[in-house]
């Protein structure tokens, strides 16, 4: 097994669960749990998008307010970078969700695979600006509210085109920060959580200290 | 050929954790020898046979001393080793029989046509009489671990490692997947090392018997010595294995657990008030065209279990959970009748909100991972008697008794996902038995059960059934069946053939 | 014999249906460009209207498949609603209740909207239903060159979509039989959370599972062959001409009946 020294140079003082895996290299594990893990966000989306019927109509009186519960569709990203913590983990994972969204049925047909590359850029860059070295609950948070910037102004362009600028950039402002506190922090939060089942076992970032 | 295995001070330690999962362990294995591995639940069997099939995660762990299989540490990538694991769901790499079978000669390079000529030749060696691009969600989980097996005859391994490979099977399909193992193993003359808890199965066809102990090797020799030695006896019962009873007659039905817990205590038909009834039930999917099973007749009285047996296909987890009143008649009635109903005021459970259905009627699912809802286990126990409107003080007198019975105080605290597979089995049943329930409806509640949890379950529903509710039990299990005094009812006898389909989808629904 | 692992079964094997997967993704995108770069109700009803006569030929289960896309009218619906009240304001106005104002030109713009969502869902959904996984895996390594492991790894966990749908299935009964189902809508809101939980965390360890199993038979080295050869034939350039004309049809009715209204620009 290869090994590079990132693990051991770490400050001490880090905890366990925060630091990167020995090697940057993909495993086949982290290349199948990164895509189960894209299918199961997936299948949230479309099932939400399914049974939030009701609070979708309550947005709907105003809908650049949906930018409230619309930073939830960049979660794929940050939760794979976090769970996978291998470079392009974000990238992939959002993607195989936006393949799996269209797939079962998404109203935005194949467009949602442009928006996935999007979003899942934006949470790429931010893990990839810190050298997939540290993986924080901030780092994480940063990489749900960019994904959900990036959205923002993707949606503005291929949806909301019709809509005035000042709705959009109503939306864009509220898509933000919920990508930053349900997709960031949301997904540390559950990250922390499926380590604490054991699940993680197999990952770096299973470490429960 | 098979190839040699050799452990030298070898140990694995899990990332967390202080203290090794396997060994140190000295071990020699010769080429050719059919091994089967024993230790309880933790002792790192699993962890083990990753260690000799290489696929332990690099990231997982630490490993010190030496282990190699031939002369090399072992590297499935050699293409030496076939690994087949427990959970048949988990196996099944593409949508085709053929290309399934395909995928470790591909892995391997071999050329098409040779791969194309031995397919056929390893679906017959494992009994799959079936069509190349037959899809391979079709299959019973027992056609599902031949299947694995197949791909693995295929790519003529010189190393077998088999993982439990029959415990999340049926009984009756077990024999066959045994068979089919050695089939496999003769074929190659490949070294085999096997975990599995039914010990019976595979007695007269291993070579040695290794028992692992928490520091590594316990006891290991030809298995009638270790089965005659008595200074054994009292650790074997400790791992959790169904022990022989006699020889050959045994062929995974017919044993009986170590533990004696069988006593038959409830009362036989026409005692107890009827609690539930099902008068010309056919039950199915929903929006499904055809029922799965139909013409179901069945009155369950209070105190009464109630065995549903069938072949795999024949509708019986969908006629539980019709029963649970958690999917729709298809045609005919539930009715829960005045004694389970109290004041509601709808008969069908279907009809009654969740809050009233969970005391009343509870029901264990397959996959006891699918039915936690909380992050910890005394939690998780609380959780039915609170929504019953218990006081704090019943609640928590229950969550005492219930983690007593369930031997798990020290882990009050900690995650039901976290636990082992026998004990978040014993949780899923005790939470739903927690708010105390008139009806409890389990589904194949002692699949992949080792023989102690086998009997801390007939416990748990020995003293339901004391206390006067009905258990009714979807299980392959005749030996479970016949510990709880469950009378039978054969779906096999109602059901509809035309819509039959060859165990598709039997488990995991 | 019916995969029970298909979302929309393939009843029928027709000349769509043997196409290689290139092809029907190919097509899926040709015509997602078709009703993608302009909002009007002509581009985007051309290549709806050809999508829906095309059903037949994808050998799709009709019925199965109705069942699966009866939420997408639901979905358009409300795109077009928040077009309907967004879009600017100008034409004669339909409908005014104070705030709820809708002209003219909105509801033209809604009606585009509503259209187009559908064409956009269409083609990819019924498409995508006809390919198998492996098929998939086979034409994107030989024909594309995508790394092998990556794309065998991503299509293997694939199939595993089917099972965790039934599995989300199985997670909403459970809630109901536990006590938890129903109740205000934040005891719903947790349920699903703990739900969405469970599911994640089921299909992490099956991932890991799979993965396992995998390696132990040897993927992952290098020298790989392949059963099958991914080919191409002439029904393959018909399938990617019918939707070319398809597209240049429905940009060039929208352009000559003068409702062309490009996203950018």
């Amino acid at each position: 097994m290869p090994k590079t020294t990132t693990s051991n140079s770490a400050p001490s003082t880090a905890p366990a669960h925060t630091l990167a895996p020995k090697t940057k290299k993909w495993r086949v594990v982290d290349y199948v749990t990164t895509a189960v893990l894209g299918i199961a966000v997936g299948l949230v989306f479309w099932v939400l998008a399914l049974s939030w019927k009701i609070l979708e109509l309550a947005f709907q009186a105003f809908p650049p307010s949906i930018g409230l519960i619309a930073g939830l569709w960049v979660l794929a990203g940050p939760l794979a970078g976090a769970i996978i913590r291998k470079p392009g983990a974000a990238l992939l994972c959002e993607l195989i969700a936006a393949i799996v969204e269209a797939v079962l049925g998404s109203h935005f047909g194949a467009a949602v695979l442009l928006s996935g590359l999007v979003q899942g850029l934006g949470a790429e860059l931010v893990f990839a600006a810190f050298g997939y070295k540290r993986f924080t609950l901030w780092i994480t948070a940063l990489a749900g509210m960019l994904a959900a910037a990036f959205m923002a102004v993707s949606e503005n362009i291929m949806y909301n085109a019709e809509w005035q600028f000042g709705f959009q950039t109503v939306y864009a402002v509220c898509a933000i920060v919920s990508g930053l506190v349900i997709s960031g922090i949301g997904a540390w939060y559950a990250h922390r959580a499926i380590a604490r089942t054991g699940a993680l076992s197999s990952f770096a970032s299973g470490r429960l200290r | 050929m098979g190839l040699p295995i050799t452990a030298r001070e070898y140990s694995w330690t899990h990332a967390d954790r202080d203290a090794p999962a396997v060994g140190p362990l000295d071990l020699e294995i010769t080429a050719g020898e059919r091994v089967l591995v024993l230790g309880r639940s933790g002792a790192g069997k699993s962890t083990l046979l990753h260690a000799l099939a290489g696929v332990l995660p690099d990231e997982s762990g630490e490993a010190t001393g030496e282990l190699l299989v031939g002369n090399a540490p072992p590297d499935p990538r050699r293409g030496g080793s076939g690994l087949v694991l427990q959970d048949p769901e988990s196996q099944v790499i593409f949508s085709r029989v053929g290309d399934d079978v395909a995928f470790g000669m591909e892995n391997l390079g071999l050329p098409a046509e040779v791969i194309e000529s031995r397919i056929p030749g390893s679906l017959a060696a494992l009994g799959l009489d079936l069509p190349l691009d037959h899809p391979t969600a079709a299959l019973s989980g027992g056609q599902k671990q031949r299947l694995a097996l197949a791909g693995i005859h295929a790519m003529s391994p010189e190393v077998i490692i088999l993982d439990e490979p029959t415990a999340n099977i049926d009984p009756d399909s077990a024999a066959e997947v045994r068979d089919s193992v050695l089939s496999v193993q003769t074929a190659a003359s490949a070294t085999m090392v096997i975990v599995e808890h039914r010990a019976g199965l595979w007695l007269d066809h291993v070579d040695r018997v290794i028992v692992l102990g928490p520091h590594g090797l316990l006891a290991q020799g030809p298995p009638k010595r270790i089965f005659s030695d008595r200074s054994l006896s009292e650790a074997l019962i400790d791992c959790g294995i169904w022990m022989p009873h006699g020889s050959e007659t045994t062929s995974g039905g017919g044993l009986s657990p170590t533990a004696e817990a069988a006593i038959c205590s409830s009362p036989g038909d026409g005692r107890g008030d009827v609690l539930l009834r099902a008068a010309g039930l056919a039950v199915g999917r929903p929006r499904a065209k055809a029922p799965v099973a139909a013409g179901i007749d069945l009155a369950v009285r209070a105190g009464e279990a109630v065995g549903i047996v069938g072949p795999n296909g024949a509708g019986k987890s969908t006629t539980a959970l019709t029963l649970a009143g958690l999917l729709p008649e298809f045609a005919g009635r539930v009715t829960a009748e005045a004694a389970l109903r109290g004041e509601s005021k709808h008969a069908r459970p279907f009809a009654w909100p969740s809050a009233l259905l969970a005391p009343r009627i509870g029901m264990v699912f397959q996959e006891p991972a699918h039915q936690f809802l909380t992050s910890g286990v005394a939690a998780e126990l609380s959780l039915g008697p609170r929504l019953a409107g218990w006081s704090d003080a019943e609640v928590d007198d229950r969550v005492v008794q219930l983690l007593d019975v369930l031997g798990l105080q020290v882990l009050a605290e900690a995650h039901p996902q976290s636990l082992s597979g026998g004990e978040k089995r014993r949780l899923s049943v005790a939470a739903m038995l927690a708010p105390r329930p008139q009806v409890l409806i389990v589904d194949e509640p002692t699949f992949g059960q080792d023989a102690l949890t086998w009997a801390g379950l007939v416990e748990l529903f020995v003293d339901a059934l004391d206390r006067g509710s009905a258990v009714v039990a979807v299980s392959h299990d005749h030996a479970f069946l016949d510990a709880i005094g469950a009378r039978r009812v054969d779906l096999g006898a109602f059901s509809t053939s035309s819509t039959a389909r060859a165990g598709a989808g039997e488990r995991g629904e | 014999m019916e995969d029970p692992g298909q979302l929309i079964p393939v009843v029928r094997s027709t000349a769509l249906v043997r196409c290689n997967p290139l092809t029907k993704i190919t097509m899926a995108l040709i015509l997602m460009i078709g009703a993608l770069l302009s909002i009007d109700v002509v581009s985007a009803g051309v290549v709806l209207a050809f999508s829906l006569l095309g059903l037949p030929a994808t050998g799709l289960d009709l019925a199965a498949t109705i069942r699966r896309l009866w939420f997408l009218p639901a979905g358009a619906l409300l795109a077009a609603w928040g077009t309907a009240i967004l879009a600017e304001k100008t034409g004669e106005v339909v409908i005014d209740f104070g705030p709820l104002l809708m002209t003219s030109d909105s509801l033209a713009a809604a009606a585009a909207i509503f259209v187009r969502v559908l064409a956009l869902a269409i083609p990819l959904i019924v498409l995508v239903s006809t390919i198998d996984p492996r098929d998939l895996a086979d034409a994107l390594i030989q024909h594309l060159r995508l790394p092998e492991v990556v794309v065998i790894s991503v299509l293997a966990a694939s199939r595993l979509l089917g099972l965790l749908v039934s599995e989300w299935q199985v997670l909403a009964m459970a809630r109901r039989a536990r006590g938890v189902a129903g109740g205000s809508l934040v005891r719903r809101t947790r349920s699903l959370f703990g739900a969405v939980f469970v599911l994640l965390v089921v299909s992490i360890r099956r991932a890991t599972t799979l993965a396992m199993a995998m390696e132990g038979r040897a993927f992952g080295r290098s020298g790989r062959t392949w059963r099958r050869r991914s080919s191409f034939a002439v029904r393959d350039v018909a399938a990617v001409v019918h939707s070319l004309v398809v597209c240049g049809t429905a940009i060039g009715a929208a352009h000559v009946l003068g409702v062309w209204n490009p996203i950018i620009g």
